[in-house]
């Protein structure tokens, strides 16, 4: 499918900090996915609703005008088991709120700016997921 | 322009995690499979989408966002319960089934009923979160 994996790896991470550079530089704001969207769910981002709804449909349409017209393949390769779905989704749910961040929230906005909480943050959720992925494996004998 | 901001933003967001394969939840589980056929791609995402990120930083010195107003002070080096726990919980979701909160909006378009299903969930988690947040800032620190 992807004939160097690294250097899309490296392309698309650079299109991602430039996502988040417009948003710091142009709206003042930290681009976190979890918290852009968390703060709809809770209501404590109500003021500025309008922004995060913007970001938001821009985040899910821009990958579908893509995909359509390049004609590049698409698969999640999700599982189809029903129970780890909900219950992951619960998961990443309550931890990024509660942590207050994720993959790019703490990971690609906190590291850049050398932010401790940042570091720790990912270094924690990296070996949870680590542990999780170990765990899922010697369970079921596969992923 | 505060929402245009946010729509340019997302919809690099969007394409960059789609191109660099972070839609992909077995590329993701690859990363974290460390101690089995370990897949770097998720490091160079990250290490790509830090270097604009990091110029964005560096930029914010004695300026002001665009639309005017600050930007986010540096956040105090506290390593609370809530940080921790949070992470956690996010790590342990994220290596379950391979999506964080994202790349669960970037694919939408393209992950079928299992993509819904985990947003729905994680929405769910979002807004049972200030309950989580609460109880853990209420038990007594063990040990």
């Amino acid at each position: 499918m992807i004939e160097i994996e690294w250097i899309w790896g490296l392309i698309g991470g650079l299109i991602i900090g430039c996502a988040g550079a417009v948003y710091l530089l142009g709206n003042g704001r930290i681009m976190g996915a979890s918290g852009i969207v968390g703060g709809l769910v809770d209501g404590t981002g109500r003021s500025l609703w309008a922004e995060r709804v913007s970001f938001i449909a821009a985040l899910i349409i821009a990958p579908a005008v893509l995909i359509y017209f390049s004609g590049r393949p698409a698969e999640t390769n999700l599982t189809e088991n029903w129970a780890l779905i909900v219950i992951a989704g619960l998961l990443v749910g309550i931890g990024t709120r509660v942590g207050n961040g994720c993959t790019s929230g703490h990971g690609v906005c906190g590291i850049s700016r050398l932010s401790p909480r940042g570091i720790v943050a990912t270094l924690v959720y990296i070996f949870a997921g680590a542990v999780m992925v170990v765990a899922l494996r010697s369970m079921m004998g596969g992923l | 322009m505060r929402n245009l901001i946010a729509v340019v933003s997302g919809a690099l967001f969007g394409i960059g995690l789609y191109l660099a394969d972070m839609t992909n939840t077995v590329r993701v589980q690859g990363f974290l499979d460390f101690l089995g056929n370990w897949d770097p791609t998720l490091a160079f995402v990250m290490g790509g989408a830090i270097i604009p990120m990091a110029v964005a930083w560096a930029m914010t010195r004695n300026r002001k966002p665009l639309i005017g107003g600050a930007f986010p002070a540096r956040p105090e080096p506290k390593f609370d319960r809530r940080l921790i726990v949070g992470a956690i919980l996010f790590g342990m979701g994220w290596g379950l089934v391979g999506l964080c909160p994202g790349p669960a909006m970037a694919s939408l378009s393209f992950g079928g009923i299992g993509g819904l299903v985990f947003f729905a969930a994680m929405l769910v988690g979002m807004r049972i979160a200030p309950k989580v947040s609460t109880l853990l800032d209420s038990k007594p620190a063990a040990g």
